[in-house]
């Protein structure tokens, strides 16, 4: 596909999902309390994706993902979230 | 258009999505063991659950013409409970012979525990002992770069195990160069939310090629959509690709590896 094709099957749907997390950003501004780790997370994969020159999409799944090898000894639930708690700081 | 679906979870679909599927083009289903959304309390509630994959299932979509096979475990999610888990290997070797049954799956891992590594490590050797194809299921979410690895490595220090008969499932961006580049198949899951959007799937398969890669909708009870795989075909037709591109990758591709199996004909 050429860019101008790209942009005009895909343009309208990133742009919608752009605003959501744009406002999804200012909802959390608005919210009261101490927000978790997935807080960090979150702002860790935006600076993923407008750091990474390419393959932002890897870049972002890399920065929520568990990047250590050792098996875990048992399982802390069943679940997963979405962001690894490890990488808090 | 025609298609296959690798990977519906039917039993927690109604007759109304047979159907839809078949309307669709769906040519054949196959239906892999995985986690009811609740633990079974005993292997009894697994013999029960593998009488319905590979007995009432296939009824059901006969129904339909469609021809539904499965394949056997005890998911990684079950797998933490290490009695129960060998108790349900031990009955496994009794369903291989029924005629719909094309290998063991999906067996993986869940949060990536030594005890569900022990698991998928005495599959791997079931489905060796018994010449069989299999179908891993990779974690979810924060938890797959790191399961996919494991995986990769259990897989690789076996070498009964031929990566052309291993179909590794649920690849994203940042697994599926592992996966094809260690010579195994890798699947594809269309999600809502989770895994992969039709999107997202056709740029994954754009960059790596129409080789060992197969798409699935791996509907079941949560959120999800039995015709992903047809959905997302139209999007390739939207992206201009071609009649035979697409025919390779929904049809062609899973036939290829599902054939592996003799007992996968097409009616
Ligand atoms: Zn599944």
């Amino acid at each position: 596909m050429t860019r101008q094709q790209v942009l005009d099957l895909y343009f309208m749907d990133a742009r919608c999902k752009l605003i959501e997390l744009a406002a999804f950003l200012d909802r959390l501004d608005r919210s009261e309390g101490a927000p978790d780790f997935r807080f960090e997370a979150f702002r860790g994969a935006l600076a993923a994706l407008s750091s990474a020159p390419s393959e932002r999409a890897k870049a972002v799944l890399m920065s929520l993902s568990d990047p250590t090898l050792e098996p875990l000894d048992a399982a802390p639930g069943k679940g997963a979230c979405g962001a690894w708690p490890g990488r808090q700081v | 258009m025609r298609y296959i679906e690798p990977h519906a979870h039917m039993v927690s679909r109604t007759t109304d999505d047979y159907e839809a599927m078949r309307l669709a083009g769906c040519a054949a289903i196959c239906e892999p063991a995985f986690w009811a959304g609740f633990d079974r309390s005993s292997v009894h509630g697994f013999y029960d659950y593998f009488c319905q994959l590979t007995d009432y299932e296939p009824k059901r979509a006969a129904k339909f013409a469609l021809p539904h096979f499965s394949w056997l475990c005890i998911n990684p999610k079950e797998s933490e409970d290490m009695g129960l888990a060998r108790d349900v290997l031990g009955i496994i070797p009794e369903f291989l012979k029924r005629p719909n049954v094309l290998g063991i799956g999906e067996i993986g891992l869940n949060k990536n525990t030594r005890n569900e590594l022990e698991i998928l490590q005495a599959h791997i050797d079931l489905a060796a002992q018994h010449d069989q194809l299999i179908l891993v299921h990779t974690p979810h979410l924060e938890d797959k770069f790191k399961g996919t690895r494991l995986i990769l490595d259990v897989l690789k220090a076996d070498s009964r195990i031929r990566p052309e008969r291993v179909i590794i499932d649920h690849v994203e961006e940042h697994t599926v160069g592992m996966v094809l580049d260690a010579g195994f198949w890798a699947g594809i899951t269309l999600y809502p939310e989770s895994k992969a959007t039709p999107a997202r799937a056709i740029d994954m398969v754009e960059q790596a090629g129409l080789r060992n890669i197969w798409l699935n909708c791996a509907c079941d009870w949560g959120r999800s959509d039995p015709l992903a795989v047809p959905r997302t075909a139209v999007e390739m037709a939207r992206r201009g690709h071609s009649a035979e591109a697409i025919d390779h990758l929904v049809y062609g591709n899973p036939l290829r590896f599902l054939s592996q199996n003799p007992r996968f004909q097409l009616a």
